[in-house]
């Protein structure tokens, strides 16, 4: 039980920090470009095919995935230099509507060019096996996404944190007139970090490869966790991102794999089956609705 | 003296490090005009959110009426008979004066409840009759028809207090109701307040010092978040601390 | 904005509309087009879809971007009607409007005490964890959903001919749209719209705002499950597909096409959308690609949406 615990609760972070790298970008977009990016997702899953193909193509999974993350990066350049830029200014209904439509162009183009089938992304092979933790064996290649993941999560909080631009990013997403009226490029700002939380997200894909088909509607679903953890972070802070993640993907990966289980014990085995997985499945969104209940803006509000 | 219809007790209030409000008591008695001054960024406008609801105090109570209202949220203070003009103007830009002001008849708790959802609005005469007289009070009667986005400021101001007033307040907060306007604007404002004095009980909050000694019966001065005194014109117009914190020659 | 008020053409052209929905199917018939009367009914129940979100988005000013649970939820409660022998959609259809009803209510009572994009996302998140529940719940068919035995009945008569329910439908959005219509004009439309204008004025006119902006939510998700109650009669299935998320996008991009807080605006831009489809599909398997550069263009240069003809907004 023990075992099973530690290896859950591992799976929870290596999930929590692979969502961070989706929320990150998510967060601040949403945080000082007041945008709504539906189509954050289908970055997330254009930059996993970019990743397999490229790995393909260099036959090595680390180049593969620096090459498909520059790639979506570009991608990300060149959509927020032709659309999204006009898009700041329109009110949501506006961003939804045209993010929405980027989502169906985004999946009908990847299915016609890579097809239906789900593309297969191997990890690298010295990463293929186990590794001994303690008494028992956890995958080489889910320790180094954990690795991965609090390597880029440390480096986003130092940038932010500490760095000038990360000073304006914070002081966007507090105050977006303010911010404009220090006289920074606000334009210049808002591309950066839309390209920036482009190269995350197909990062993110790109890791999550291997674990996870890269298939068509793989962005979707991810999507929406990743809207959960910024709502219970609080849009535009980056430690909210963070907690959010950590809490999201951990919460999920532990309720399902041990909720059935400890209903079994609490209850007659036909309604523990029954209640058991879909209360698994409905737990982060019953945490969530806990957290807005006594605060409305999120665990660390960005805006005061 | 008649008994106090607002009562605020101790009254403070912190944002981030800064003290806006410092144990401030302040009283309104029924049927009396009481002006609120004080120099910009005295906390006045956060004194008014706290009247009115739209902030909670720290520490301290508002009391109306005899009742705590400190915890009711701002629509429950306007039922309770407070009634809040805003510094910026604050009507229905795309609905018509007359709209603006049934809008605010249909509000009230006496004027039934709104959760109707089949019978038109507009063939309830009564609503209409009764928002016709309210426009009649501030004198734009004639301009019932106008979209507010047509009216001029002035008169734009003049429909906000027909609206403050068609919640038949017990207490009217005005938040500096000439701000923005020019002089004969003003000097019309000010006779339409003194008409309104009559009825109503008035906290009026104004930078307009002529209007402000004009119309108030007792005038408050809040400097630092701090009420340094209450008193008729003619004492706070004397105070020296009142002249040395703020008003200077002014007077 | 100001006050919606129909047009004054508007009653005159509501009344031909009728009578022309009244006649398509036996013109469809008559033609030997019995097949089109199948994607009419879609329409028509694609239209009281969207015309509920229209209540909540353009006319309420919330921004939600869940609907498509409270639809699915009234598939599901006409389904489980069914499973438990209650076969009367004058009895199923108002317990699906209740049930869809009463989940809208509490997804409201969170969501609303929210703004802007935190509003957009958590009805987002709530729709997706009741497509979640349904997926996970076995005993109602899990990911293949729950299956009806038959259409059902209306006051005893039944609706398996397709002709019948076309009827059915046609009734259900007829009335819906005149309550709608009549809604806009009463005490309480005049409420949420001016709500959505400026909620904090009205706020300081004495209304409770979060209790009106609650009743409309709640109006809204019974509507929804209303039309989702049809759809699963239509369909023969309520399917956890029909609360997924990209189905309120579908909703919302009918509105948004057709004029949001126009009366007709969610059915026209139902019907635009499904024609759209349906005509689209004929050319190319990728079509999704073509609706989505349509959109993009109705983003980019008609922001105001279709139905903006066929309604007024003045005070």
């Amino acid at each position: 039980m023990t075992q099973l615990i530690l290896e859950q609760a591992l799976n929870g972070l290596q999930f929590g920090l692979m969502l961070f790298l989706l929320a990150a970008g998510l967060t601040l977009v949403f945080g000082i470009m007041d945008c709504i990016n539906l189509a954050h997702g289908s970055l997330y899953m254009v930059g996993a095919y970019f990743v397999a193909a490229a790995t393909q193509a260099a036959d090595s999974f680390w180049i593969g995935l620096g090459a498909g993350a520059a790639g979506a990066a570009v991608l990300g350049l060149l959509l927020e230099l032709s659309l999204f830029r006009q898009f700041y200014k329109r009110d949501h209904l506006s961003q939804v509507l045209a993010t929405f439509a980027l989502i169906l162009i985004a999946n009908e183009a990847v299915r016609v060019i890579w097809g239906a089938q789900p593309v297969m992304l191997n990890p690298p092979d010295a990463l293929a096996g186990p590794v001994e933790i303690g008494d028992f064996f956890y995958p080489a290649y889910r320790l180094v996404i954990i690795a991965f993941g609090l390597a880029v999560a440390g480096l986003l909080y130092l940038v932010v944190a500490k760095s000038r631009v990360g000073m304006w990013v914070r002081a966007g997403a507090a105050n977006r007139e303010m911010t404009e009226a220090l006289g920074i490029n606000v334009q210049a700002l808002f591309t950066a970090v839309f390209v920036f939380g482009t190269a995350l997200c197909a990062l993110a894909g790109g890791l999550l490869g291997p674990l996870l088909a890269v298939q068509v509607g793989m962005g979707e679903s991810v999507l929406i966790l990743a809207f959960v953890v910024i709502i219970i972070g609080g849009i535009g802070s980056i430690r909210g991102a963070l907690v959010g993640s950590l809490i999201v993907g951990s919460v999920d990966t532990l309720g399902r794999a041990l909720l059935p289980t400890l209903l079994r014990a609490l209850l007659p085995a036909d309604a523990a089956s029954t209640l058991g997985p879909a209360l698994a499945s409905i737990l982060i969104y019953l945490l969530m609705a806990g957290i807005l209940f006594f605060k409305p803006q999120g665990l660390f509000p960005a805006r005061a | 003296m008649a008994e106090a219809l607002l009562e605020v007790r101790n009254l403070s209030r912190r944002f981030a490090a800064v003290d806006a409000l410092k144990a401030v008591n302040f009283s309104v008695e029924a049927g009396e005009v009481h002006a609120l001054i004080g120099p910009n960024g005295a906390g006045k406008t956060t004194f008014i959110h706290h009247v009115s609801g739209a902030l909670q105090p720290d520490s301290g109570s508002v009391h109306f009426a005899g009742a705590d209202v400190t915890t009711l949220s701002m629509h429950q203070r306007v039922a309770a008979g407070m009634a809040r003009s805003y510094q910026i103007t604050n009507v229905f830009l795309g609905l018509s004066a007359l709209d603006n002001v049934a809008l605010a008849v249909q509000g009230r708790t006496d004027a039934g409840s709104s959760f109707r959802f089949w019978k038109p609005a507009r063939a309830e005469q009564r609503l209409f009759d009764e928002a016709r007289d309210f426009l009649d009070q501030v004198g734009l009667g004639s301009r019932g028809a106008t979209l507010a986005s047509n009216l001029a400021h002035g008169e734009q101001r003049a429909l906000e207090l027909a609206m403050a007033l068609a919640t038949k307040p017990r207490m009217l907060l005005l938040d500096e109701p000439m701000a923005g306007a020019g002089p004969e604007e003003s000097a019309r404002m000010v006779d339409l307040i003194e008409h309104l004095a009559r009825h109503v009980t008035i906290l009026l909050v104004e930078h307009d010092m002529a209007a402000v000694f004009r119309l108030a019966d007792r005038i408050s001065v809040l400097v630092n978040g701090q009420l340094i005194c209450t008193g008729e014109p003619e004492a706070v117009r004397a105070n020296p601390e009142v002249r040395r914190a703020y008003l200077g020659d002014h007077l | 904005m100001a006050f919606y008020r129909a047009a004054p053409y508007q009653k005159p052209v509501a009344i031909a509309l009728v009578l022309l929905l009244a006649a398509l199917p036996f013109g469809l018939t008559a033609f030997g087009q019995e097949f089109y009367i199948g994607f009419a009914t879609r329409v028509l129940i694609f239209a009281l879809a969207a015309s509920s979100l229209n209540l909540v988005l353009g006319f309420g000013g919330m921004f939600s971007l869940g609907h498509a649970a409270f639809f699915g939820i009234g598939a599901y409660a006409a389904a489980i009607c069914q499973q438990a022998g209650i076969n009367e959609a004058l009895i199923a259809f108002p317990l699906a409007m209740a049930v869809a009803g009463l989940f809208a209510l509490a997804v409201g009572a969170i969501s609303l005490r929210t703004r802007g994009v935190y509003f957009i996302m958590i009805t987002l998140a709530f729709a997706q964890m009741a497509y979640y529940l349904f997926v996970s719940a076995r005993s109602w068919g899990g990911d293949d959903g729950l299956p009806l035995l038959g259409r059902m009945t209306l006051a005893g008569v039944s609706l398996a001919d397709d002709t019948h329910f076309y009827f059915a439908a046609f009734s259900g959005l007829t009335v819906a749209m005149l309550f709608l219509g009549r809604l806009a004009n009463a005490r309480f439309g005049r409420v949420i719209q001016a709500i959505r204008e400026n909620e904090t004025r009205m706020e300081a006119l004495g209304y409770p705002v979060f209790r009106y902006r609650l009743v409309c939510f709640a109006l809204g998700g019974a509507l929804a499950g209303l039309a989702g109650a049809l759809l699963a009669n239509l369909t023969g299935l309520a399917s956890p597909n029909l609360l997924v998320w990209t189905q309120s996008g579908t909703l919302l991009v009918m509105v948004i096409i057709g004029g949001v807080g126009y009366l007709y605006g969610g059915a026209v831009g139902a019907l635009i959308l499904l024609c759209l489809e349906e005509v689209l599909v004929g050319f190319t398997p990728h079509w999704h690609i073509a609706l989505g550069l349509i959109l993009l263009g109705v983003v980019l240069f008609a922001p105001k949406g279709v139905a903006a003809l066929f309604g007024k907004k003045h005070g």
